[in-house]
């Protein structure tokens, strides 16, 4: 199937999902979607990373925040200088240039090692982050900061409509471009690197260029993903906005769901974003944070290549990938490869 | 500048004191990541069940917390040795461990987290001893003993470590077992065993480790995010594995932070380890000792 035709396809889901939470008529299907389509942004944003390329990222929610938080700050400055509220497509655009921006340097500063220092790295970032934008009084400190949501907008109506409307188009948006990474030299590219780097980076794959290129537009994604989020929740704290939940959800989604291909992050996103919102609203919000917890230690012993590859296996029409398979490691720890 | 100077000496000491204790909490991880390879990020979440069960026995029995860490101390090795076997089994022996066995990892510090968080709540913890609350005073010198308690433990917990990884059979073998797997089996012992008990080793630590935390600030479930970055920078610098090296780096980290939180606020200290690491990781890859 051709890009542009996938693009339609999904669009036209996407008009009809819409559609169809129109007709529930209730807003919190708005709020509970929004919630969804975030997370599939934010699992296909990792796996294009981490299943294409097998470098873990473990700081999903500081490059999430650090969308969120340029959106304040721009906020908070044209209140201050009694300027025209900026669009949201626009804080997004800023949003995923700050992240991917911060994606590239960190790549560039850990991505020569070997891939575990680069999963702490990530970690590690996460906690910096933090301490700077608590330690940043202008986008509101440890106190925190308040976004004033707009009643309704022009031709939507509730506002709360307008946010899930755009976090669909990026969560299309998102879902095409990694098939479209997948489909070209890039995605072979990253195969390869996934595989076996040493024996890439000997075949004249240029690696780090390669890993570059995915830390870029991973944190863009997520990014992109935090810049709506401060008018949805309208108040901003740092320490759930760095929360662990981004982190843990935005690996187990793709894990869940399968790593080697697009859809995989997508039906984790939809299955445990959902059961969450399911979960939050009937059980508590600390128990299902637990279960994905389990579920993701439960599906990388049990099913290693998620849903789909159970799928897959299954249907007996191709041979699961990466199984039975033996990754040679031949580098010394922090040895340039 | 006479109080400068008392701030400057003071900092120097509890940089020193907590140096030390940084070393026990790293000591662990330079086992298991700097020897054995094995990135267990759940590391720091394994200190913080080490807190919660001696602040459990303190206050239920009033036992001592450093005592009830060793008297625990077998059961974190049996833990330790269960999850590496499951670690072997699910991730190492088909090749695995770099994505999924991080994610294994990261699950494992995310359920002892929230579980703590479902059954303790996110009250913080503390405990009762003899050694808390006094403190010795000279001059302008002020060393807390509880600080001072876990400083002298955590050099005996760190000597122990390095005479048993340099002078007894088990302890050559773990150090073996990082160079050639293959040599060591033919040997006649057996590599997986042999990283078995040095997992064990390395999450029994923790147990102590979270003794001393428990004793030096008061505890909550997500206290053990701090130390991730910090564990992982000392690990590092220290040279990947060296227990020598960690001591160096712990200290250096310990005076480094302390100064920082003294001279510019305590918001700003958790930064430092970070900086530490992206600069080692830029520098000098290999860390200060490394081999």
């Amino acid at each position: 199937m051709r890009t542009p035709i996938f693009l339609l396809i999904w669009l036209v889901i996407a008009a009809a999902v819409f559609g169809g939470s129109l007709a529930v008529g209730n807003d919190y299907v708005f709020f509970a979607g929004y919630v969804v389509m975030q997370y599939v942004v934010l699992g296909t944003a990792w796996n294009i990373l981490g299943g294409y390329c097998g470098y873990v990222n473990f700081g999903s929610a500081a490059f999430f925040a650090l969308g969120a938080y340029s959106t304040v700050a721009i906020y908070k400055y044209t209140l201050d200088a009694d300027f025209y509220p900026i669009p949201i497509p626009v804080l997004m655009l800023v949003g995923g240039a700050v992240s991917g921006a911060v994606g590239f340097g960190m790549g560039y500063l850990t991505l020569r090692l070997r891939g575990a220092f680069f999963a702490i790295a990530t970690l590690a970032l996460a906690v910096v982050l933090e301490t700077l934008v608590i330690n940043w009084d202008y986008v509101g400190g440890s106190r925190g900061a308040y976004v004033i949501r707009p009643e309704e907008i022009a031709p939507i109506g509730n506002y709360i409509r307008y946010l899930f409307l755009i976090m669909m188009v990026l969560a299309v948006g998102a879902i095409t471009i990694a098939r479209l990474i997948e489909r070209s030299r890039l995605g072979y590219g990253f195969a390869t690197i996934r595989d076996d780097e040493l024996a890439a980076e000997a075949s004249g794959v240029p690696t780090l260029r390669l890993k570059l290129i995915a830390t870029t537009i991973s944190g863009a994604l997520m990014g992109m993903a935090g810049a709506p989020f401060p008018y949805y929740i309208s108040y901003l704290q740092p320490s759930s906005t760095f929360g662990l939940d981004y982190a843990v959800n935005s690996i187990a989604m793709p894990l869940i769901g399968g790593t080697t291909s697009w859809i995989g992050p997508l039906i984790g996103a939809l299955l445990l974003g959902t059961l969450q919102q399911i979960a939050t609203v009937t059980i508590s919000s600390a128990v299902n944070l637990l279960i994905v917890g389990c579920l993701l230690v439960f599906f990388v012993i049990v099913a290693p290549n998620g849903i789909v590859g159970l799928v897959r296996a299954y249907l007996q029409r191709k041979p699961v990938d990466f199984v039975g398979r033996r990754r040679v490691d031949t580098d010394a720890p922090g040895a340039v490869p | 500048m006479i109080t400068s100077f008392d701030l400057l000496i003071n900092a120097m000491v509890s940089g020193i004191l907590i140096g030390a204790f940084y070393a026990a909490v790293t000591a662990g991880v330079s086992l298991s990541f700097g020897i054995l390879d094995i990135v267990n990020i759940a590391h720091p979440a394994f200190i913080i069940l080490g807190s919660y069960i001696a602040y459990i026995f303190n206050a239920t029995f009033g036992l001592d917390p450093i005592v009830t860490a060793i008297l625990a101390m077998p059961a974190f090795y049996v833990l330790g040795a269960a999850i590496y076997q499951v670690y072997y089994v699910s991730f190492e022996k088909r090749g695995q461990e770099s994505l999924r066995g991080l994610a294994f990892f990261f699950g494992i510090m995310f359920i002892t987290e929230v579980s703590l968080v479902l059954y303790f709540g996110v009250d913080y913890r503390y405990v009762d001893a003899p050694y808390i609350g006094p403190a010795w005073h000279f001059a302008m010198i002020d060393v807390p003993f509880r600080m001072l308690v876990p400083f002298l433990v955590s050099l005996l917990l760190m000597a122990v470590l390095q005479l048993f990884l340099t002078r007894s059979f088990i302890g050559r073998a773990i150090m073996a077992v990082a160079q050639d797997q293959l040599a060591l089996r033919l040997m006649g012992v057996d590599p997986i065993r042999i990283k078995r008990i040095a997992f064990g080793i390395s999450i029994a630590t923790a147990s102590l480790a979270g003794a001393f935390l428990v004793i030096i600030q008061p505890v909550e479930p997500s206290v053990g995010r701090e130390y991730i970055g910090r564990v992982f920078a000392i690990c590092v610098l220290g040279g990947m594995g060296s227990l020598p090296g960690t001591f160096i780096a712990a200290m250096l980290i310990g005076i480094v932070e302390s100064l920082t939180s003294t001279f510019y606020g305590p918001s700003w200290a958790p930064a430092v380890s970070f900086g530490f690491l992206l600069l080692t990781l830029a520098v000098r890859p290999a860390g200060l000792l490394g081999r």
